[in-house]
């Protein structure tokens, strides 16, 4: 009896749970959709989906951050420290590494906002000074889809790089103390000012709104001019290596040199690609344009080689593969694959005649060439870019019907050109006349070059009290 | 008891020391080195700037041997050290007075 009964409930629960759909269905719509209700449903649609863009594009520009950090160190540590006498390799890579400590306290402090926070057209203001309101939320004056956060990190590792290209041309002279003076000084006064006019909002060059609008995608202008003038005006002010030219100083290992340059190589997707600061098509498209540019560069380096001194060396074909690189990174996010493989061919060929008879010509001690590769390379990617650049790639220039305009030479944009020769002058002043006063103010205060004999005891021992190489220890 | 030096190719080192080891001779002192002769050096092309390496690397032997053992040393040196052209090295003999074993004092010829 009293099983039956339990059953029966049981029976009619399950009924009325088979009858509910049926019932749900049966039931007449709403007469008039609650509008707003719909309202927030799509807005809620809205921001799902903008975050998932912005997962996207963040997790693109954090891996390619950490990329540029990696051509730093080890990269170009490797890559010039190979370069260098046995004596001197560690301090060598010390003078990369120490930037990157260096210049990261200087950027939380200062450096990110006298770049990017909205001042004159020749520097930005103080307003992000301790990185104060640098936090999660985008800043649409830059990367509308990324925390501001990621924007100031991945802008850093250019920051340290930059200075650390200009340690070739002064490579075992340097003293360490007066060198670090140097950079924070040129970190602030060379580096910031030039940064903020390209890129920062308001700037005197930037490509939407500056008086000159000038193509750096990547930082030809701003990375690349600027240390490698700035390389060349210290190898002057230095002098030569005691004993240079006379004395032989080969590099000490090309295998090391070999390494960076191949980190270089693979770091640079993240200067180039990620300057697109979100993870679409025309991070590719600089991607792509970046590795085209390389490859071509290495083969005219070691070509022009092979014609001249009838080999084709190990140091000329990834040299060229970096002047390739440096040429190629103000124009990577304007320019096509074809484009991509001129520019690169032209600055293999003419960083290799820069480095081998130019340097030759003048004298001065370059020592790892730094301005020959850098200084020329960028120069003659920032003019390139203005002949190469093509609103079919990037269409930054609109009329006021918003239709994209010619953007460079061969786009049919001849006013461009002018425009690059400004960036590029701008540049080449502001490198001159800024190392020149910070290089007297350093030499000043510390003393620029160590004394004769910590030169010939190498720059490991007299600035570090180590030694690169304790083979012989048990 | 003579002190055979032998400067050597460094790729010919493997033959001379088998060589000597037939001969009945195991003891000997290896050192790289470099050095200048008649065999010019070569030039090394480092981004335009080229380089004159005149010294270059060798293979230092240096062994003692008594008197009776010595021509049949130099002789197999000279046959597994050979490749006929300039720059094979040279060999250097002279009159050692004494050995001393370290171990237990042992002098002479029976410390060899």
């Amino acid at each position: 009896m009293r099983r039956s009964r339990i059953a029966a409930v049981f029976l009619i629960f399950l009924l009325v749970l088979c009858a509910l759909p049926l019932w749900a269905q049966s039931s007449p719509p709403p007469a008039s959709p609650d509008s707003s209700a719909l309202a927030a449903r799509i807005s809620g649609l809205q921001q799902q989906v903008a975050d998932a863009r912005s997962a996207g594009d963040n997790a693109w520009m954090l891996v390619s951050a950490a990329l540029v950090l990696m051509m730093t160190g080890p990269g170009l540590a490797l890559f010039y420290a190979g370069l260098v006498r046995k004596k001197n390799v560690l301090a060598t890579m010390m003078q990369s590494f120490a930037l990157m400590a260096v210049i990261t306290v200087v950027w939380a402090l200062v450096g990110y906002s006298l770049c990017f926070h909205s001042g004159n057209p020749f520097l930005g203001g103080l307003g992000y000074s301790f990185l104060h309101g640098v936090g999660p939320a985008p800043n649409p004056d830059y990367a509308a889809t990324i925390p501001q956060q990621t924007f100031m990190i991945y802008q850093l590792m250019f920051a340290i790089i930059t200075p650390g290209l200009i340690t070739g041309s002064i490579a075992e002279r340097a003293r360490f103390s007066a060198l670090m003076l140097f950079m924070i000084f040129w970190s602030l006064l060379v580096y910031s000012p030039m940064a903020h006019m390209v890129w920062g909002a308001g700037g005197l060059l930037n490509i939407s709104g500056g008086r000159f609008p000038t193509l750096d995608f990547a930082g030809g202008t701003v990375v690349h001019i600027t240390s490698g003038v700035s390389a060349l005006i210290a190898a002057l002010y230095l002098g030569k290596r005691v004993g240079y030219p006379k004395q032989p100083m080969p590099p000490h290992s090309v295998v090391l040199s070999f390494i960076g340059a191949c980190l270089l190589w693979v770091g640079w997707f993240g200067f180039n690609a990620g300057s697109a600061l979100a993870a679409g098509s025309l991070a590719t498209s600089a991607f792509v344009a970046t590795h085209f540019a390389a490859a071509s560069a290495a083969i005219g380096w070691a070509l022009a080689e092979w014609i001249r001194n009838g080999k084709p060396s190990v140091l000329g074909a990834i040299s060229g593969a970096v002047a390739g690189l440096v040429a190629i990174t103000p124009a990577s996010g304007f320019v096509g694959p074809m484009s991509a493989l001129a520019i690169g061919f032209i600055a293999g060929v003419g960083c290799y005649l820069m480095v081998a008879t130019v340097k030759a010509r003048f004298g001065y001690d370059d020592s790892l060439d730094a301005f020959g590769v850098h200084g020329a390379g960028g120069t003659i990617g920032a003019l390139l870019t203005g002949v190469f650049a093509t609103r079919a790639v990037n269409p930054v220039f609109h009329d006021a019907a918003g239709n994209a305009l010619p953007v460079g030479l061969l786009d049919g944009n001849s006013s461009q050109i002018l425009n690059q020769l400004v960036g590029v002058a701008i540049a080449w002043i502001l490198a001159i006349v800024g190392s020149l006063v910070i290089l007297k103010i350093a030499d000043l205060l510390l003393g620029l070059r160590v004394t004769e004999e910590e030169e010939v005891e190498g720059l490991d021992l007299s600035q570090h009290g180590e030694e690169g190489y304790n083979l012989e220890t048990q | 008891m003579i002190k055979i030096e032998a400067i050597i190719q460094t790729s010919r080192f493997d033959s001379v020391k088998d060589a000597l080891k037939e001969a009945g001779i195991e003891g000997m002192t290896v050192t790289d080195v470099r050095g200048l002769g008649r065999q010019k050096g070569h030039t090394e092309v480092y981004r335009g700037r080229e380089y004159s390496m005149d010294l270059l690397p060798r293979t230092k032997l240096e062994l003692v041997v008594p008197d009776r053992l010595v021509d049949t040393a130099v002789e197999a040196i000279l046959k597994s050290a050979r490749s006929g052209k300039i720059g094979d090295g040279k060999i250097f003999l002279s009159k050692v007075d004494q050995v001393i074993r370290i171990r237990n004092e042992e002098r002479g010829e029976g410390a060899l």
